[in-house]
């Protein structure tokens, strides 16, 4: 019965499949999986765009949407309606192709990302040698979209937008590789089904998840970091900063294709945390080794959730950085840190297994961390917090 | 030669020649990304997985924005007046179907001299990762060391000059 719940998607798979002759069978699988992830996540993000208005009136201290079906919950259908009858505008200068383009371009390649994600035990479309690298691959392409969006509306604004946008995703590309690395250090393989085995095991009913080790935790935060500024959310949204550019690179584009550069965000926000939980939170593991009877997709998308929920409580409480401090951020503390977690990483393949490694590896990081905030902190850089009001 | 690769060169030489014949220059780089995506799928086409996501990942990735940007920040995406077309066209096309000879000339001399169909090798990434780790370490060191020193001393040239004695 646990084992039929486990593994409920693919015997359902297996069944609609077998109607089928045996030379459709596997086009036919591979569709269906496809499919799945198209309705999926999707719906998602729909419920997504209501939590997430809730959550943030919540947090100011304001209702959110209440108006549409109860508690609001039926307000993106609302809005999915709206944003299919809206009158498409294409500017009058705008390069018409290209700005088609922009959206599709982008949406594609974010759900390519998918394919290689295990979302249960058994679940991953394609489970691809080099899994993580096409991955990246695939995410390094969506840059090149949102440059389309900016450059062909033939605005200051969404061109500004783009700049910033591809900036700082370029920028914050680059530790977000080095952390992703060290777990393939350790683990020894760019398969993501290999890397969620890797952490697959328990002791004294605790999981073997990389985020608690060292360099585990250490990589995580700088991931956190790295993956809050690649989907340009709070607080590193700069890229479509209401108060300077109006709404960034997709400024110019109204209707159905703005929802579509609306969907895209969240769905590399979804993938995006969903490889996170793959390389740092276990994957479709349990956290308790008496919760393994519950079925491994609900991990997956719990741990995918509760990502999203720190997202949002993120956007609700940090204040948005500036262009240079962006900047020098990713450059000068973030990249420095991945490369010292690079190096403990290596540290700690090496040391073997026993409780040495632990205490080096701590330490290091400790002393970094800390060492940097009370450097940082005599040198008077970082005070106590001030404010002015308007007299 | 299968469906699929006849299918991956005509996008690949229409990405190639797109890139040469528009007029927009922001177009041309879109155009050439195209070819680049095409080269990425011709190397998946032959299961040479590495090749093929690292081709995506550094060009499409990384040289395409590069050559965006770069249009961008020099001289803008406006078509000249008088045409984007060099004056030693007819030149340039003969420099360029002599190499093409040469190169074609080399290819179909060698075909014969290689021993008939042998089944591909199955390279997986982690071998060329151990290869890479193992036995070619010391050219990958150098090309890292020459790469950095290259980033250094494009962040010295871009530098601002202090002002006043030193």
């Amino acid at each position: 019965m646990i084992k039929t719940l486990d593994q409920i998607f693919v015997l359902l798979k297996e069944w609609l499949v077998g109607y089928l002759p045996a030379s459709w069978q596997p086009v036919a699988g591979v569709l269906l999986s496809v499919a799945a992830i198209v309705c999926l996540f999707p719906a998602l993000f729909a419920l997504t765009t209501v939590f997430e208005r809730k959550g943030l009136g919540r947090i100011q201290n304001r209702l959110g949407p209440n108006r549409v079906g109860p508690f609001g919950f039926f307000q993106p259908v609302a809005d999915g309606i709206k944003s299919l009858t809206k009158e498409d505008i294409v500017p009058f200068s705008a390069d018409a192709a290209v700005h088609f383009l922009a959206p599709v371009v982008l949406v594609v390649a974010v759900f390519m990302g998918f394919a290689v994600l295990p979302m249960g035990r058994n679940m991953v479309l394609v489970d691809m040698d080099a899994g993580l690298l096409f991955y990246f691959a695939m995410g390094a392409s969506t840059e090149l979209s949102v440059f389309m969006a900016g450059w062909s509306s033939r605005n200051k604004y969404s061109l500004l937008g783009a700049m910033r946008a591809v900036a700082q995703m370029i920028s914050y590309e680059v530790p977000l590789l080095l952390s992703s690395v060290t777990v393939v250090m350790i683990a020894g393989s760019l398969s993501l089904t290999k890397i969620v085995e890797a952490q697959s095991g328990y002791s004294w009913g605790l999981p073997h998840w990389y985020i608690f080790t060292p360099w585990g935790f250490a990589g995580f935060l700088m991931y956190a970091i790295a993956t809050t500024a690649e989907t340009n959310r709070s607080p590193f949204d700069l890229p479509e900063g209401e108060s300077e550019l109006v709404a960034g690179y997709h400024t110019e584009y109204s209707g159905f294709k703005f929802a579509l550069f609306f969907l895209g965000e969240y769905l590399a926000m979804f993938s995006i945390s969903g490889l996170g939980t793959t390389l740092f939170l276990g994957g479709w593991s349990a956290p308790f080794l008496f919760l393994t009877w519950v079925p491994s997709w609900f991990w997956f998308f719990s741990k995918l959730m509760l990502s999203i929920f720190v997202f949002i409580w993120m956007r609700g409480t940090l204040p948005r950085l500036r262009q240079d401090q962006l900047m020098n951020f990713a450059w000068k503390f973030v990249l420095p840190m991945c490369l010292l977690n690079l190096m403990v990483a290596a540290l700690w393949r090496f040391l073997g297994d026993g409780w040495l490694r632990w205490v080096i590896c701590s330490a290091i990081l400790l002393a970094a961390y800390v060492g940097l905030g009370l450097g940082e902190l005599r040198r008077g850089k970082i005070g106590p917090r001030s404010y002015r009001y308007a007299e | 030669m299968s469906f699929v690769f006849y299918v991956l060169a005509a996008l690949t030489v229409a990405g190639g020649l797109a890139a040469m014949l528009l007029k927009n220059t922001v177009h041309c780089a879109l155009a050439l990304t195209v070819a680049f995506a095409g080269l990425a799928l011709l190397f998946l086409e032959l299961d040479a997985q590495f090749a093929g996501f690292a081709q995506i990942l550094v060009y499409i990735g990384a040289v395409a924005i590069l050559v965006v940007f770069a249009i961008l920040l020099t001289r803008g995406s406006e078509t000249p007046k008088d045409g984007v077309f060099s004056h030693t066209w007819l030149a340039g096309l003969a420099v360029a179907a002599a190499v093409f000879a040469v190169l074609g000339w080399a290819v179909l001399q060698a075909a014969p001299l290689l021993p008939g169909a042998s089944p591909a090798p199955v390279v997986t990434v982690q071998q060329i990762g151990d290869a890479l780790m193992g036995r070619y370490v010391l050219p990958l060191e150098i090309a890292g060391v020459l790469l950095t020193a290259a980033m250094i001393g494009a962040v010295i040239v871009a530098l601002h000059e202090k002002e006043g004695p030193k």
